[in-house]
């Protein structure tokens, strides 16, 4: 396997703050990769450094052979790294096709002018991208809410309609940002089933930040467990979930634990 | 009620969506290419005045319909097509071509303005584009040499080449084929990548930038073509009233234009046409009412301020999507009577979105 993604000694400060600091990993071709830590361990930082929303302060990222710092935060997708969004950044006025439309951006082939008088290639081009919409539509079965307005759908429906709007670009990397908060219990068993499907169907390598234990040891190859913007473990979901360092962030040390117990005795 | 059934990509791509589409827009573009005929002058000249004021609209539809991004500057752009066609016809240039360059020098002034939309939004935007109305405002008013100054500028009839459209019946043919032009063209360019690009920006940059689209490329597009009709909008203007000056491109004209994409209904192109109408005709009305209304009410000094106020309080209040949107809920009604409910067009309470990327 051949590594996709490489990110070396990330820090990243806001003011006195450091958000990140010194994370390094590799996200190898092909595999689902998830990184979890407590609230405010620095997750979310991550993937806005991917995406190029924040510049890291040092470190850098690397994937696939081009290092991301050269490249405007607009030019990501065309490397073939798309996202989705922890609170949803869906075009609410516009309808779900619109929206899985513009994932279709990267791939556009038409000039201004011939937009301006729709010449039979803007036609023809309008048509392709539609079919490429169509297949994201089938393998998530969007079809019944395929004209609805995004401001009017479920909360479950507009995360489904999110993962479909990154899928539209045709990634190489998908980034999900807790893909299954919100969800309820069948609608976070879908979510790991596309995830899957996602992976070994269509090829892309998926990296994404998740609360959801079951769901993270049902679908992740590797785990990385962050806290307060520091690496703390990596490795299978159960070798992560029996790190003590892990355990001691999510619940306290053991002595905390201890004298609770004396406390509650 | 109509039930399309879809058999075909093409049919969604396609502007006239199903028979009534092409039944009702060709009765309607028949009827205007026929109105010299039925219409008494005044109201051709009325209805003329709808024609420019829609392709402004159109612009300004675009750009803060569309786009999200609010200009409270727009009678500038106005201003330099007005103007542009004033000094270009002047000096002898034929109408088609001084048209096309007043156009082109209001886009080449729009992305200079659409700069620092790069980096502020909102009401931040409004003040920088007032701003930029005032400084144009006074321009035209100090650069005597080409804009003659407060005094004001004459205009020709527009020359086509030797064809003098001196008439008021063909300078209407004429708006009426730019007005259809305009139209079509942003209706194509809406329904292309750069359309949803547009609207991508006015619904979450963030996440726009995320699908790969560049902010600042895009911003600038839409500032450059709105004001490029603007300024071909302000151009038919000026040859409509023959006399241009630069206190009728001053913030008053700016609010009425932004008065007009928001009462006819943002993010919809009906919208600019129906906010053309309403902005042409309450003046009629407000006057016609005078005579009926007491004379303390009836004649004192901005009555038609005031009615303006506050009709555009009652559309913030109870129609948010304005014209058009009153005319989608009046159609849904009329196609499945009896069966409409109060609520029909009642939107889900939005979900919060995420503060921390703004």
């Amino acid at each position: 396997m051949s590594t996709l993604l490489k990110a070396r000694n990330l820090s990243v400060r806001f003011g006195g703050v450091k958000a990140v600091n010194d994370v390094s990993f590799d996200v190898e071709k092909g595999e689902v990769f998830t990184l979890i830590g407590p609230n405010g361990a620095g997750k979310t930082t991550v993937f806005n450094l991917i995406s190029r929303i924040y510049t890291p302060t040092s470190g850098e990222i690397e994937f696939d052979g081009h290092p991301l710092a050269k490249h405007a935060p607009h030019e990501i997708a065309k490397l073939g790294i798309a996202r989705t969004f922890q609170n949803i950044e869906l075009f609410e006025h516009a309808t779900v096709l619109q929206n899985l439309l513009i994932g279709r951006h990267t791939h556009r082939q038409t000039s201004l002018w011939s937009e301006l008088f729709f010449t039979a290639g803007t036609r023809r081009a309008e048509v392709q991208a539609r079919e490429k919409v169509e297949q994201v539509i089938e393998l998530l079965d969007l079809q019944h809410h395929r004209e609805s307005m995004v401001a009017g759908l479920p909360y479950g429906a507009r995360k489904v309609v999110e993962l479909a709007r990154a899928l539209c670009t045709e990634p190489k990397l998908l980034l999900l940002d807790e893909p299954s908060s919100g969800l309820n219990v069948e609608e976070t068993d879908d979510m790991a089933f596309w995830i899957q499907d996602i992976r070994a169907e269509l090829g892309i390598t998926v990296l994404m930040v998740e609360h959801d234990m079951s769901l993270v040891s049902k679908v992740s190859d590797r785990v990385l467990a962050m806290n307060q913007g520091e690496v703390l473990a990596l490795g299978t979901p159960s070798e992560v979930q029996g790190h003590p360092g892990v355990i001691e962030a999510y619940l306290g040390s053991t002595e905390d634990v201890a004298s609770l117990r004396r406390q509650l005795a | 009620m109509r039930f399309i059934f879809k058999t075909d990509y093409l049919q969604d791509i396609r502007l006239a969506k199903h028979g009534g589409h092409k039944f009702w827009y060709s009765a309607l573009l028949l009827a205007l290419l026929a109105a010299p005929w039925w219409l008494p002058e005044y109201w051709l000249a009325q209805l003329t005045f709808v024609l420019i004021y829609s392709i402004v609209g159109l612009g300004l539809m675009l750009l803060a319909g569309f786009t999200g991004l609010f200009s409270l500057g727009h009678a500038a752009f106005l201003g330099v097509g007005a103007y542009t066609q004033g000094a270009l016809t002047a000096a002898g240039v034929p109408f088609p071509i001084a048209l096309a360059l007043a156009g082109l020098l209001s886009a080449a002034v729009g992305m200079v303005v659409g700069l620092p939309a790069l980096r502020v939004k909102g009401i931040y935007l409004g003040i920088a584009t007032l701003a930029f109305g005032f400084i144009v405002e006074e321009v035209f008013a100090r650069w005597e040499s080409v804009t003659g100054g407060n005094a004001g500028m004459h205009l020709k009839a527009p020359d086509l080449f030797g064809w003098k459209l001196e008439s008021g019946e063909s300078f209407y043919w004429l708006c009426l084929v730019v007005t259809v032009v305009a139209t079509l063209g942003i209706l194509n360019l809406l329904r292309s990548p750069t359309g949803r690009a547009f609207v991508a920006i006015r619904d979450s940059e963030v996440s726009a930038q995320s699908m790969g689209i560049h902010l600042a490329y895009y911003k600038t597009l839409s500032f450059a073509i709105s004001a490029a009709l603007a300024g071909i909008g302000g151009a038919l203007y000026a040859h409509k009233l023959k006399f241009i000056s630069p206190d009728q491109f001053n913030i008053i004209q700016s609010v009425d234009l932004l008065l007009m994409v928001v009462i006819g209904g943002l993010g919809s192109v009906h919208g600019a046409f129906l906010g053309a109408i309403f902005l042409i005709t309450m003046p009629q009305i407000i006057a016609l009412g005078k005579d009926y209304l007491p004379d303390a009410i009836g004649q004192a000094p901005g009555l038609q301020g005031l009615v303006y106020g506050l009709v555009l309080i009652a559309f913030v209040l109870f129609e948010p999507m304005g014209l058009y949107g009153r005319w989608l809920k009046v159609r849904t009604y009329l196609q499945i009577f009896p069966f409409y409910r109060k609520g029909m067009f009642k939107r889900q309470k939005s979900f919060q979105k995420s503060e921390r990327l703004r």
